[in-house]
């Protein structure tokens, strides 16, 4: 087992950071202008950086597959950016933002890097502002804030329900100036598909063309990877069709560590699966939950007339209601972080009390909140997620249905837990280093923020803070050493080898020339992922699970049926090179779940809860990063640990009753 | 089931951007047992249907797509004659099939403009919209330390007039939509937000213009007020925001 140095700097917790920037090495402003910077993925954090890197003076190459940089998952995004302005005055600091991170992370997070993060989070919401991204505001011209899980301050700053877009869309301006100015060159429709390592450094990257379906090559002083997370391993996600874990695959074959796998989320609200055929799920923002209250029948016989469609929601009075987390969580109740808010929905739905057709759905109900505050407050607030909701469900959650004792009610949403984030990722060092030189992982792609559990409005914090804040400032220590600034020719034998090998993979694929297509065999692992490594998990299961991804895994290898050629475009075969790495990320998930003997945040082993239910650390003997390490194709990984220590929060049970 | 449609469907083919482009046969959603739900959206009907295509050892059909939320702008087809087809107010991928009537009839083709050329069958490139971004939609500021972002008041109205703007998702529909294929509705939207907003106004009309300037000059047509842009726009942005872009326009000019 290798030690693993997380370059913490010395010092308390809250100088470590103004100390490192302090010291650090920097790169005079002439020799960034000979520097190429390799960024890989356009979303809050790939985009940020490369427009920040730009306007440094490096030269920066910035890959993407989309048809443009604005369409990165990280638009998606509906709900909030979190920082610590205090602008409220209820109460919210550095400290308290930092706190309730780690809290929210179930003590399994870094305490230097979140505190960074919380630092750099007022910064981000000035430098947004000042881009022109249009917040919610005040009627007195001020911002505005709302209130996410696992707080209990207003600190998430919004625009509608479209954050992500706007936050995205002001990092894309940004790097659109560059490219303007010369600084950045983008490739747009490029998938990279290995990193090169020359002299036990990265200096360079095989991309694909998806459009000629060719190989190229790039090299560079740095490659950086911000290509998001792996929650499409489960293939119904909510992650878009394209989010895929190649990048970061491709990075754990050459040598660096993937951290803790097992650590994915399973956000509480999106619609419910509606049949056999769906490709993809939605989400609903978490900021219902500001004004919408979660419940299901207390009583059973009202749950199975929901289920077999002779009774609906609104047909059940409020006295029937059983609204669990307000009865389960008093001092956050239907605000609970999502982990927990997740698993007291399949808690209830695993007793019989789910309300649709398939037995697994809770309602989401905003009779209350319109009673009170009149329906058009409340489409003021959430218009555009009523309107989606009843474009796919065909239910409009803003009608009035009943009144029963002169109490109105309307429809309720359905919802149900989706995996929607992957807190596990790339292992990187304080300065945002995976363990292979001159390797550095950002935003999702990476595991160093939110422990076991993101709290809402963080991934997008954390995102631009990696590429505005952080990564600018700490590639510098490691461009400023002079022995990598040698310019490496794409003609070296270490270039000519990933190519090959990558032409004899994708060769691999087209000679198999089986039955099957490449989403009927994603389906069918999504299907092992969920039951078998999904919201609740068994030493059993696990071991399970294993065999059947290993069956999936031969099948794979052996009826797999691309159609066309690998000249030219192929969707098909690019599909199919990422469910590949979607499998090996499978098991790797799967023997991090079965390693880790303790729930905690979105990781929850059943065979280790209270008596109420909630998740059972094991601090003793498990307060480490787990750090997986590629030891051949047919070999288990290494396991390495990296201890967690804190020396500012008090380690305890996360308790969000009183 | 009980709620299962059946149609017939063709779409568009064509390999390349100089290939000649051509229909594919009618597929009969019957005879191919797509089983097709009205709780299907469109989209998971057209990876069904591939699904049968691949089934049958052939090629799938292309088409861009990524979200499936009606955000990233990625999908864009022109259904029965409308872009992002029969729904207002939505994109592709948020149309569901209970729009579709049994025995219904669906051409699907891709947006067809010069400043859009095809890649294959329905996946165009759109490129030419980055180049107008990169034109000049943006503030010109340095990543650092700007001052406090509530320094500057920016009353409500105006905000969320910039956040109608900005809420456009770059998808390209209202170039599809405009007989003349032009793209000034995207343009405006863009220039508008950031006019309306004080940190865009030393820029707006330098804006205005250096972006309209690099839009004439990727082959998009000129603007002439039909307003089928913004009757398609998936995200309803207002044809208002070409008048304002028009008076930043102007302004540029007039400083000349």
């Amino acid at each position: 087992m290798a030690t693993i140095d997380s370059k913490i700097p010395e010092g308390p917790v809250a100088e470590k950071w103004t100390n490192y920037k302090a010291h650090q090495k920097l790169v005079n402003p002439k020799n960034k202008l000979k520097l190429d910077v390799i960024v890989v993925g356009t979303g809050l954090a790939g985009a940020s950086a490369a427009a920040s890197l730009g306007e440094m003076g490096f030269n920066v190459l910035n890959f993407c597959i989309q048809d443009s940089p604005r369409r990165a998952h990280s638009i998606a995004a509906q709900g909030g950016i979190n920082a610590a302005k205090n602008y409220q005055n209820d109460g919210d600091s550095v400290y308290r933002l930092f706190y309730d991170t780690v809290k929210g992370g179930d003590y399994r997070a870094r305490e230097a890097n979140v505190h960074r993060l919380a630092e750099v989070s007022n910064s981000i919401i000035d430098q947004c502002v000042a881009q022109g991204v249009p917040f919610a505001r005040e009627y007195g011209g001020l911002l505005a804030n709302r209130s996410f899980g696992g707080a209990q301050v207003s600190r998430t700053f919004y625009a509608k329900g479209q954050t992500g877009q706007q936050l995205l869309l002001g990092a894309y301006s940004a790097l659109s100036r560059q490219v303007n100015e010369g600084k950045v060159k983008l490739y747009t429709r490029y998938e990279m598909q290995d990193v090169v390592m020359i002299n036990g450094r990265a200096r360079g990257i095989v991309a694909k063309n998806l459009v000629t379906g060719k190989l190229e090559r790039f090299a560079a002083n740095a490659v950086v990877l911000a290509t998001g997370g792996y929650g499409n391993t489960y293939f119904l996600s909510t992650n878009a069709m394209g989010c895929n874990c190649s990048a970061a695959i491709a990075a754990y074959h050459k040598g660096a560590y993937m951290s803790n796998p097992a650590y994915v989320q399973i956000h509480p609200t999106c619609i419910p699966v509606h049949g056999d055929k769906q490709s993809k799920l939605t989400l609903m923002s978490e900021s219902l939950r500001n004004d919408g209250r979660i419940w299901v029948p207390k009583k059973i016989e009202d749950a199975k007339a929901l289920q077999a469609g002779t009774k609906k929601g609104s047909d059940i009075p409020e006295e029937d209601r059983d609204y669990y987390l307000e009865r389960r969580y008093p001092a956050f109740g239907n605000l609970v972080p999502r982990d927990v808010a997740s698993r007291a929905a399949k808690e209830r739905c695993d007793h019989g009390f789910g309300v649709n057709n398939t037995g697994l759905a809770v309602f989401l109900d905003f009779s209350e909140s319109i009673n009170r505050l009149g329906i058009d407050i409340v489409r003021q607030r959430y218009g555009n997620l009523f309107d989606m909701y009843e474009e796919i469900t065909d239910v409009n959650p803003g009608e009035l249905a009943n009144e029963i004792n002169g109490v109105k009610y309307y429809n309720p949403m359905m919802i149900f837990p989706a995996i929607h984030y992957t807190m596990g990722g790339l292992w990187v060092d304080y300065e945002l280093q995976t363990n292979l030189p001159g390797l550095f992982a950002i935003g999702e792609c990476n595991f160093s923020d939110h422990g076991a559990n993101r709290l809402g409005a963080s991934a997008l914090m954390q995102g631009l803070a990696d590429g505005y804040f952080v990564l600018p400032y700490t590639i510098q220590n490691y461009l400023s050493n002079q022995e990598i600034w040698p310019k490496i020719s794409t003609d070296a034998p270490e270039f000519d080898e990933a190519e090959k090998a990558w032409n004899e993979k994708i060769d691999r694929l087209m000679n198999i020339k089986g039955k099957r297509s490449v989403d009927s065999m994603h389906e069918v692992l999504g299907l092992i992922m969920w039951e078998f490594v999904g919201m609740g998990r068994t030493a059993e299961g696990l071991k399970t699970g294993f065999k059947k991804i290993a069956e999936i895994k031969k099948e794979f290898e052996t009826n797999l049926f691309i159609p066309g050629s690998k000249e030219g475009l192929n969707v098909e075969l690019d599909k199919a090179i990422r469910l590949k790495d979607f499998i090996t990320m499978g098991q790797l998930i799967a023997f991090d779940a079965l390693n880790r003997n303790e729930s905690c945040g979105g990781h929850f082993r059943e065979e280790y809860q209270t008596e109420e239910g909630e998740a059972k650390r094991d601090d003793e003997n498990y307060f480490y990063v787990s750090c997986w390490q590629y030891k051949g194709e047919n070999a288990e990984p290494e396991l390495s640990k990296e201890p967690l220590v804190y020396e500012n929060i008090k380690v305890q049970t996360r308790n969000y009753k009183n | 089931m009980d709620n299962i449609i059946n149609f017939k469907i063709r779409v568009w083919r064509q390999n390349g951007p100089k290939e000649k482009g051509q229909f594919s046969e009618w597929y009969d959603s019957k005879e191919l047992k797509m089983d097709i739900t009205t709780d299907t959206s469109f989209l998971e009907m057209l990876d069904i249907l591939n699904e049968k295509l691949i089934e049958a050892g052939k090629e799938p059909f292309v088409f861009d797509h990524d979200c499936r939320e009606g955000i990233c702008g990625m999908c864009s087809l022109y259904i029965n004659g409308h872009p992002h087809g029969p729904a207002q107010g939505a994109t592709t991928c948020q149309i569901y099939m209970r729009r579709f009537k049994d025995g219904d009839t669906i051409t699907v083709e891709p947006w067809r403009s010069a400043g859009f050329p095809v890649i294959k069958d329905c996946m165009v490139d759109r490129g030419a919209f980055d180049k107008i971004m990169q034109a000049g939609g943006y503030v010109s500021v340095r990543t650092g330390a700007p001052q406090d972002a509530n320094a500057i008041l920016i009353p409500k109205q105006n905000a969320d007039m910039a956040m109608d703007a900005a809420t456009c998702i770059g998808c390209g529909c209202c170039v599809a939509a405009c007989k003349n294929g032009s793209a000034m509705l995207f343009l405006s939207a863009k220039v508008s937000q950031l006019a309306l907003l004080p940190q865009g106004r030393p820029e707006a009309a330098k804006r205005a213009k250096a972006m309209l300037a690099k839009m004439d000059e990727l082959g998009f047509g000129a603007c002439t007020n039909t307003g089928a842009c913004a009757a398609e726009c998936p995200k309803q942005i207002s044809l208002s925001n070409i008048a304002r872009l028009n008076r930043e326009f102007i302004k540029a000019k007039l400083a000349d």
